[in-house]
């Protein structure tokens, strides 16, 4: 198929029908109406089912049905609207369905603002809901990435039966880049008849799959606590993605960045280069599984002096590239919040002085 | 090499689209774009602006602080932005609502009526039009022929209005020379 020009909240709509994802339960909120904007006229183009929830709880609810049923479902909202389904997140991921959420972040707290930010990491990777649950949350940087992350993410939440999150921030959905799309709608792949309440006709065994999160026997709800964290130990192992950008050489310091920020970082890291500054930029593409091991690694180039996590919020994912560095090097915060998006003159300031005030220390 | 330029002026003048089919045109020419939205709580007769990013490498920062040509279509959007623009850039300036210059002397300035010109071809409404043609012809960033090429795809739903708007790129063509 040829490029096409198009917005990231429509991006992320087609992504989903191409990836075979026929239900979408939403309801509206900016930056991400497009979404629902697009899908209300393409579904029943291909048959599909659109349905405006009468709240974000509610819609929550419509994705655990139909994702108990056994078929692909999906939702797009933001910030506040995100925090309104967490209930139903959680109850998701203790009755292990597979669904996709896309966050396009406002910025916060409250009803916030509407311009880019990205506010709700510790919200997505930590604290999406009540009880022991994760989401696997993917951080696109462009149009294209966030139209493939969707169409991996479908494949993914099956996988491991557990909601998947694509987190993007109002820039990635409302900006117009060329986008390229598979030629053939995907089908569902996976034999659900072993979990998903579809039925007794087709099925071969005789037993009747439930699909619950009320577990009340103390030894089985641990039981099922452990099989859910070897679940996200298992993520942690096999689904982490990150990329590399100027760390091939030496560097003075190593910028980690995600989503729209980590674009203006690279123009921040070029514009270094030109005055001979290197400086290499770790871009997590997963939040949750995080590229602690490739950061680590990064970190503790001889040659790097310092660690800068970059991001629209007020320094929520410093504890994470802390983590990863383990104490090799001081990493410090820099990041606007609220809709102002820093630019690479600001990025290039921040770096540079950071690496002055390291010299003074030594 | 990347280019980047801003179209500003008031909600309702076809800012957006213009914005869209310039971008549009760089892509089937084979270069990355990006266009940029101004998104804020906008409304119509408010201002509305957006930025258009045209390289030969993947475009990083989509936020751009100087833009390198500035299209403005009234006068609020000449008065904010000329004075950003990078020295040697393009500025459109809307002479059917701009009664002023940029006062930059390092500027490639071009005033165009573009509301009468798009008058004159049978609708105001395509001033916008008039206004991105005399623009391509000045900077050359796409050739005549994908913008034209672009509009008929953009239009394509509204058969009817691609012949104004056709004619209305053609006089802006000529409005440049």
């Amino acid at each position: 198929m040829p490029k096409v020009l198009m917005k990231g909240n429509e991006a992320i709509a087609e992504a989903a029908i191409r990836a075979g994802c026929l239900n979408y339960f939403a309801y509206p909120i900016t930056p991400q109406s497009e979404v629902a904007e697009y899908l209300c006229w393409r579904l029943p183009e291909v048959n599909g089912v659109f349905l405006q929830g009468e709240s974000e709880v509610a819609v929550a609810y419509m994705i655990f049905g139909a994702a108990g049923a056994g078929v692909r479902v999906f939702t797009t909202s933001s910030s506040p609207g995100i925090s309104l389904m967490s209930e139903g997140i959680s109850y998701l991921c203790g009755a292990e369905l597979p669904a996709v959420f896309v966050n396009i972040m406002r910025g916060g707290p409250g009803l916030g603002g509407i311009l880019p930010s990205q506010a709700d990491y510790l919200q997505a990777t930590k604290g999406i809901g009540h009880g022991d649950c994760r989401l696997l949350v993917m951080a696109p940087a462009s149009v294209q990435e966030a139209a493939e992350m969707v169409m991996q993410a479908f494949p993914l939440a099956e996988k491991y039966r557990n909601p998947v999150m694509i987190l993007g921030d109002g820039l990635i959905g409302q900006m117009m880049e060329p986008v390229e799309f598979p030629d053939h709608l995907r089908s569902e792949p996976s034999n659900k008849d072993g979990w998903a309440s579809s039925g007794m006709d087709h099925r071969k065994s005789k037993t009747r799959n439930l699909v619950r999160s009320l577990f009340l026997d103390p030894e089985q709800l641990n039981r099922h606590n452990m099989d859910l964290r070897a679940k996200y130990e298992r993520m942690k192992a096999e689904e982490v993605q990150y990329e590399n950008f100027n760390t091939e050489g030496d560097y003075q310091a190593l910028i980690v960045s995600y989503g729209t920020m980590s674009r203006v970082c690279k123009t921040a890291v070029n514009m270094l280069k030109e005055q001979g500054i290197e400086v290499g930029l770790i871009r997590p593409r997963t939040l949750f599984p995080f590229p602690e091991a490739a950061i680590g690694e990064a970190a503790a180039k001889v040659s790097c002096r310092a660690v800068l996590s970059v991001e629209m919020s007020m320094g929520q994912m410093v504890e994470d590239v802390e983590r990863s560095v383990r104490g090799a090097r001081p990493v410090q915060w820099y990041g606007k919040c609220g809709g102002e998006v820093p630019t690479p003159e600001e990025i290039i300031e921040v770096v540079k002085t950071t690496l002055a005030s390291d010299l003074s220390r030594r | 090499m990347q280019n980047e330029v801003m179209f500003a002026g008031f909600g309702g003048q076809g800012i957006l689209l213009i914005g869209k089919l310039l971008a549009h045109a760089a892509m089937e020419e084979g270069y990355e774009v990006a266009w940029i939205p101004s998104y804020g709580p906008e409304m119509r007769g408010g201002t509305a602006y957006c930025t258009v990013v045209i390289g030969d490498q993947p475009i990083g920062s989509p936020i751009i602080k100087n833009p390198s040509h500035l299209v403005a279509m009234n006068r609020p959007s000449l008065e904010k932005f000329a004075p950003v623009i990078k020295p040697g850039g393009v500025v459109l300036i809307n002479l059917s609502l701009i009664p002023v210059d940029s006062g930059r002397s390092d500027l490639d300035e071009l005033k165009v009526p573009t509301q009468d010109i798009a008058a004159s071809v049978g609708n105001g409404k395509a001033a916008n039009i008039v206004a991105l043609a005399a623009f391509v012809a000045r900077s050359k960033l796409v050739s005549i022929d994908s913008l034209k090429h672009c509009i008929e795809v953009e239009f394509a739903a509204k058969p009817k209005l691609i012949p104004l708007n056709i004619k209305a790129m053609e006089e802006g063509v000529k409005a440049a020379l």
